[in-house]
């Protein structure tokens, strides 16, 4: 009698966990569909302005003069697969944090990691042309690309 | 007995485990449901956000010149609109709000603080007219309306209805009184007396005043400025509404009202002095060759004249302006709301709000931005002290001359050095922005206006018998020093 109880009761435990869990896997799978979740991990420039903060960096890279040879990763994520997913996950989790609260400086500004990030993939591609300007020593202050050259990747 | 308390013993605690487990994940299952789907619905609202909703609520026509009807479509804008009711200082500007007694004439409790008071010497520059009894500190565009009907100014001299043409929304009462014809309304509001015109107008700087109703698009509606732009443009066939860009219509939609202008002859026709140039210098000569005045000099009989806010003029000789930069972008930058980007109806200045209004292309943190205005604005005021201090000493000096016997003949030259220093003092005085909008041109217009008192103050040391020939000499310095180069609006 108490067993059958006992299985019983555990049976059903079972069930409404499953519903549980189930359900708000369900709601989970929905929103990141609705959410487009799955477009971050590609490369497409699109997704990048999925919210529409970006929309108008989006706008001015594809009015820019890089837009035929890079996309946003490879300005704006590190060239080796762990760090370039590290640094979009990382950067999804701030903006998403952001624009979710709404609580976000504008004009959006650049961080200081991420800048090194883009000085870093300037030189990935024109290393040839600026080694004879970056100083000499390690430890030497870099000389910023971007200081100059902001219009590069997109105007605003 | 032992397999009793073995099967039934440990039985009730797993039950009460199970159900204490059971109401946990419930608990679990349930704050990770309702934070996905309050995740869900932000990202639903931000996605119709983005989709710039705009629902016609009511039919707006050429007629709708109350901006509360215009707000039922445009919620937001008007919603900032509204706004300008702030009074928040910034370090040379802006008004704080001043307690006041209200009485029958005048039922505001509330009123920006007095510039005479702050400095004593704008009394004595405009001794004898009607600004040396009120002169405030700006308010905020709300209070246009109120702040003129409720001067002091008022009551020392009347004033005509020519005043209403940037102090309300006319465009629909101007039309009304023309009986559809704009510029035929203007004329006959303008020859009205104050007090009559103010009874056709209720709403301070509305919708109608910048925005088509049918398209929302930019639109001049001031008859002074669609007379005035064909001069600024150098081509007596210009159209503003259908030549100008989108970009010159950001400016020229606040340089309807936010200029130097003066009421021409009998009918006081409003008119914006750009006949020779929009310069200070220009506007001046303009002036002397027109023999106009605005008032007599109570204290020296000087023939003066008043500058009014001519921050469309100076903001023309400013870097901002020749960087293709108007108005707008930093009195009105676009702001984010939700999902949306609008300009800020919230007009002020940019000092309010520096990260919307000079971040966007001064990559610099906030406080240096502000730490720059600053240093320009400071710089300028110390040279308008010493400006003022100059032409204080120059009234002195023809006051002793005139207590000591001096005949007009010989007090002709000093007077016409007050009244051109005093101009040129008083337009950058006048001019809403501490000199920021031009900082060169208002450097220049300074150390002009200090040479001229200079030349004013040699002219009483001469002899009687010298002075004619040195009146004739001093006269037309001013204009005559800067060339005339026409107004022209820099390329983008």
């Amino acid at each position: 009698m108490v067993g059958w109880i006992g299985t019983k009761t555990m049976g059903a435990f079972g069930v409404l966990l499953g519903l549980a869990f189930g359900s708000v896997a369900g709601v989970g799978s929905y929103t990141f569909i609705y959410a487009k979740g799955a477009s971050y991990l590609t490369n497409d420039p699109a997704a990048c302005a999925n919210c529409h903060i970006m929309r108008n960096h989006f706008d001015a890279w594809a009015k820019s003069p890089h837009h035929a040879v890079a996309v946003c990763n490879d300005c704006h994520t590190p060239h080796n697969l762990f760090n370039k997913y590290l640094t979009k996950s990382l950067n999804g989790y701030h903006h998403s944090l952001a624009f979710t609260t709404g609580n976000f400086h504008e004009p959006i500004f650049i961080t200081a990691r991420n800048k090194a990030i883009t000085e870093a993939a300037c030189r990935h591609c024109h290393e040839d042309i600026v080694m004879a300007i970056d100083p000499p020593h390690a430890g030497g202050e870099a000389m910023s690309c971007i200081r100059c050259h902001k219009e590069v990747g997109h105007m605003e | 007995m032992g397999k009793n308390r073995r099967d039934e013993g440990p039985g009730r605690p797993r039950l009460v485990r199970l159900m204490t487990m059971m109401v946990l994940v419930a608990v679990v299952s349930a704050a990770a449901t309702f934070g996905v789907v309050a995740l869900l619905m932000n990202i639903f609202e931000r996605k119709v956000e983005a989709r710039n909703p705009f629902f016609r609520v009511v039919e707006l026509t050429d007629e709708t010149d109350s901006p509360a009807i215009w707000g039922k479509n445009f919620p937001l804008q008007y919603d900032l609109y509204k706004r300008t009711t702030d009074m928040q200082r910034t370090r040379f500007g802006g008004s704080e709000a001043v307690l006041r007694m209200p009485t029958e004439a005048d039922p505001r409790t509330e009123v920006a603080q007095s510039r005479l008071e702050a400095d004593p010497r704008l009394k004595t520059m405009w001794a004898g007219y009607a600004f040396s009894v009120d002169f405030r500190e700006e308010r905020g565009h709300a209070f246009m309306l109120d702040d003129q009907t409720f001067t002091e100014r008022q009551q020392f001299a009347k004033q005509p209805g020519t005043c209403i043409h940037c102090h309300a929304s006319v465009y629909v009462p101007y039309k009304k009184l023309g009986n559809g014809d704009l510029m035929k309304g203007f004329e006959i509001m303008n020859q009205m007396p104050y007090a009559e015109a103010r009874k056709l107008v209720t709403h301070p700087v509305s919708c109608i005043d910048c925005h088509d109703p049918e398209t929302m698009s930019l639109r001049i509606t001031r008859p002074g400025f669609l007379e005035a732009v064909k001069l600024y443009k150098n081509d007596p066939n210009y159209d503003v509404n259908t030549q100008a860009t989108r970009q010159e219509m950001r400016s020229f939609v606040c340089g309807q009202c936010h200029v130097e202008y003066y009421f021409k002859g009998p009918e006081k026709r409003l008119t914006y002095p750009w006949f020779d140039g929009i310069k200070a210098d220009q506007i001046l000569a303009y002036y002397d060759e027109q023999g106009f005045k605005d008032w007599v000099h109570a204290e020296t009989g000087a023939p003066m004249l008043k500058a009014q806010h001519p921050e469309f003029e100076m903001w023309n000789q400013g870097i901002h302006a020749r960087s293709g930069v108007a108005c707008a972008d930093c009195h009105m930058p676009y702001t984010r709301v939700g999902g949306l980007k609008i300009s800020d109806h919230h007009v002020r200045s940019p000092l309010l709000n520096i990260n919307n209004a000079c971040q966007k292309c001064h990559d610099f943190p906030e406080a240096e931005m502000k730490a720059r205005a600053e240093s320009i604005q400071a710089n300028f005021f110390s040279m308008r002290d010493t400006a003022m201090n100059s032409l204080m000493a120059l009234i002195d000096d023809i006051k002793a001359a005139k207590a000591a016997g001096a005949v007009d003949a010989r007090l002709e030259a000093p007077r016409q050095a007050q009244r051109h220093a005093s101009f040129l003092i008083d337009f950058v005085e006048a001019e809403n922005s501490t000199g920021f909008h031009a900082p060169h041109e208002a450097s220049r217009l300074l150390l002009l206006a200090n040479d001229t008192i200079r030349q004013g103050q040699l002219a009483l040391r001469e002899t009687p018998a010298a002075a004619a020939p040195a009146a004739t000499a001093v006269e037309p310095a001013a204009p005559a020093t800067t060339p005339a180069a026409p107004p022209a609006m820099p390329a983008p």
